[in-house]
């Protein structure tokens, strides 16, 4: 008995200390992002984020949307393996708060059923949870894995979620030519915690304001991937998708390409179809 | 297996009804499943003499699911059948109904005095999990454990259910109604991780007159509120656990489900790399009301040496004060500390090891379960289980001859 009590005494302290770091970090952390934002801006900054916002802004009341997607996964020897899935978006309106999004899984058949939903956040770490069909079980997970594959994709976590205008800081390098088109070319520099990217460099062309492409550099600042959006098109006389995303590692000579078929938008969805306690319901 | 036919048939009523709407409309159909081969490897003899002298075990499986969703998407409908037939033990060769079920959503209330509720209510055989530990699913209770499958008690049995859920803007409220209940299954005579005695499970006694057909009821609410997750709720009916009785000639072990009342609470806190769990019980059942918990941590290290695996290190406590008149448990007062490797390759590469200590006994228990995909649709699963330190007086020393290595080929379609 005597042995038990100390056992949970010491599971109980370890706890109090390790939670309370915690805490202390995070508040530091807050402090230092609070304190950047306060800077002045260059005027190449300035221009910068305009650029991005009319991008951003290109694609304001969209509502809701949904798509069925394909990711073609391929190796350095190219091998390729799929996996299919259905997206669906909830646009929300407030700028300082990303959107919801739900993704289900059709195949890899033995993770059919498989759903990943985000709530995303500016600067604070998104709301994320799975649901493994299984198990029928829904489980909250972290979203710090902002680096990590996404199913075992060259996407990373965060280059799904963090699309969102104010995840980044900007600066405007110059103006070229990409393909038919005129593009800005930006660079932008992660605000959030945990990216695996010093910074990004985005094309953004200056007749649609759509993102054409975008280089990523690691954490040593050298090329890491190259995402290329393709296939674009109009939806609704007022909303570019981009049908195909080609993303290629530079390092490793992998590739992942993304698929989508043709969207929906004005499906009727609302905040509840993006909650936790319906992934058990998604089938 | 009267039980079994019984829901079968109520399941292809519900089925067919749903073929009828689906005929006349363009709804969508899904058919997939998975067919396994599964051999067991064990490292000794039995410890019993009725039992099967083998050290190998042979055993097939199939799941089919069949889901169908309305043209407008309000309905949708379920069918998963699965069956076992296993070399060695009678018992374990069964079939299920996992799930078969029709469910509707709408929204009601409309521009009433409430703002309307988001509802959808479920009839038929289901499978409900609640909970966020790993080492133990103490506050699972809706569905029984179809025990022949596992030791690990994660395989459940198709539960009959009304559910009505209502999502509202604080939360999510489930109201169960359970017709019926299932029976735990047991090893049979010749099976492994049995008592010194087989239990006669279909011969099982019950506390209420209404014996199976004992109507028991759940109400849960869960939500989360920032970065914490929860779940509580209220159970009252049949209890899933069985106390074991010796039969009247002696030869038998019978099960009695007393019925009980239970409160649960289940918290999970995220935050950064960490998960901070705890689930509790109170129950109330044959004997006096006890507690229960277990409680700990996940802490995950992403991409470990730049590589794309992550490294998680899971530790759990494991709490309970029932007195021993009631259904036994091992989760007594045991430490449970284990780790998870996820490659995050195309193939899901994942492996998980753990072992649980108890705190008094020291009996241990390890664990270890890795699987991975190969191609498109086959996964290959690989688990070791070994006890050690049983004493002839603890409840694992049963199983004490039972350490095994289980290979498992799954082709899903």
């Amino acid at each position: 008995m005597k042995q038990r009590n100390i056992f949970s005494a010491t599971l109980l302290f370890v706890v109090s200390i390790v939670s309370f770091s915690q805490l202390l970090t995070s508040f530091a952390l807050a402090a230092i992002v609070e304190e950047k934002s306060v800077e002045e801006k260059t005027p190449e900054e300035v221009k910068g984020f305009e650029i991005a916002a009319r991008s951003d802004r290109s694609d304001r009341g969209f509502g809701d949307s949904e798509a069925k997607m394909t990711m073609v996964l391929r190796n350095a020897a190219g091998q390729e393996s799929t996996r299919s899935m259905r997206f669906t978006t909830l646009e929300v309106p407030d700028e300082s708060v990303g959107d919801k999004s739900l993704i289900l899984f059709s195949t890899p058949r033995d993770i059919e059923g498989t759903a990943l939903l985000s709530h995303a956040k500016m600067l604070d770490p998104d709301d994320q949870w799975l649901y493994l069909p299984a198990l029928k079980r829904v489980k909250r997970i972290s979203s710090r894995n902002k680096s990590g594959p996404f199913v075992g994709s060259e996407f990373a976590f965060e280059d799904f979620t963090a699309s969102e205008l104010n995840k980044f800081n900007y600066k405007y390098l110059r103006e070229e030519a990409c393909g038919e088109l005129q593009c800005d070319v930006v660079e932008r520099f992660p605000r959030y915690e945990n990216s695996g990217y010093t910074k990004q460099i985005s094309w953004v062309d200056t007749t649609d304001y759509q993102i054409r492409k975008i280089e990523f550099y690691d954490r040593r600042d050298s090329l890491l991937k190259e995402l290329r959006f393709e296939d674009y098109r109009k939806y609704a006389d007022a909303y570019w998708r981009s049908h195909r995303l080609v993303m290629k590692n530079m390092q490793t000579k992998k590739s992942t390409d993304l698929v989508y078929g043709e969207y929906k938008f004005g499906v009727g969805l609302t905040d509840n179809d993006f909650v936790k306690g319906r992934l058990s319901r998604l089938r | 297996m009267k039980d079994f036919f019984r829901q079968f048939l109520l399941s292809l009523v519900v089925l067919l009804v749903g073929c009828g709407v689906a005929v006349a409309s363009d709804s969508e159909w899904d058919l997939s499943g998975n067919t396994a081969l599964q051999l067991r490897g064990f490292s000794q003899n039995a410890l019993w003499p009725e039992q099967n002298s083998s050290d190998a075990e042979v055993s097939v499986s199939g799941e089919w699911e069949v889901r169908w969703r309305s043209e407008e998407g309000d309905q949708r409908a379920s069918f998963i059948p699965f069956a076992r037939w296993d070399e060695n033990d009678d018992e374990r060769t069964h079939m299920d109904l996992r799930e078969a079920y029709w469910a509707y959503e709408g929204r009601a209330f409309e521009g009433s005095a409430y703002d309307g509720v988001d509802f959808e209510l479920l009839v038929g055989v289901n499978k409900v999990f609640w909970g966020v530990t790993e080492s133990v699913h103490l506050v699972d209770i809706i569905n029984q454990t179809d025990l022949v499958e596992d030791i690990d008690q994660e395989d459940k049995l198709g539960q009959p259910m009304v559910n009505l859920a209502l999502q509202q803007d604080w939360g999510l409220l489930n109201f169960y109604l359970l017709p019926y209940f299932r029976e735990r299954t047991f090893p049979g005579q010749d099976g492994r991780f049995r008592a010194p005695l087989p239990v006669d499970w279909d011969d099982a006694e019950y506390e209420s007159g209404a014996e199976e057909k004992h109507m028991d009821l759940a109400l849960r609410y869960s939500h989360y509120f920032g970065d914490v997750d929860v779940g509580v709720y209220y159970f009252h009916g049949t209890n899933r656990e069985p106390r074991l009785e010796v039969s009247p000639n002696g030869q038998r072990l019978t099960p009695f489900y007393d019925q009980i009342d239970q409160l649960g609470v289940d918290v999970q806190y995220t935050k950064d790399a960490w998960l901070w769990k705890l689930e509790t019980i109170v129950r109330d059942g044959y004997d006096e009301s006890f507690m229960a918990a277990v409680g700990g941590f996940e802490y995950t290290f992403y991409q470990v040496y730049e590589s794309n695996a992550d490294i998680g290190f899971l530790m759990e406590y494991q709490y309970d004060d029932r007195s021993s008149k009631e259904p036994i448990t091992i989760a007594d007062n045991d430490l449970f500390v284990g780790g998870r490797w996820s490659l995050n390759d195309t193939q899901d590469t994942a492996l998980l090891a753990g072992v649980v200590v108890d705190d008094e006994t020291s009996e241990t228990f390890f664990n270890i379960e890795a699987e991975r995909r190969f191609g498109d649709s086959v996964v290959v699963e690989l688990r070791v289980r070994a006890i050690t330190n049983a004493e002839s007086d603890e409840p694992l020393y049963s199983f004490s001859r039972d350490d095994y290595i289980q290979l498992q080929i799954s082709r899903f379609f």
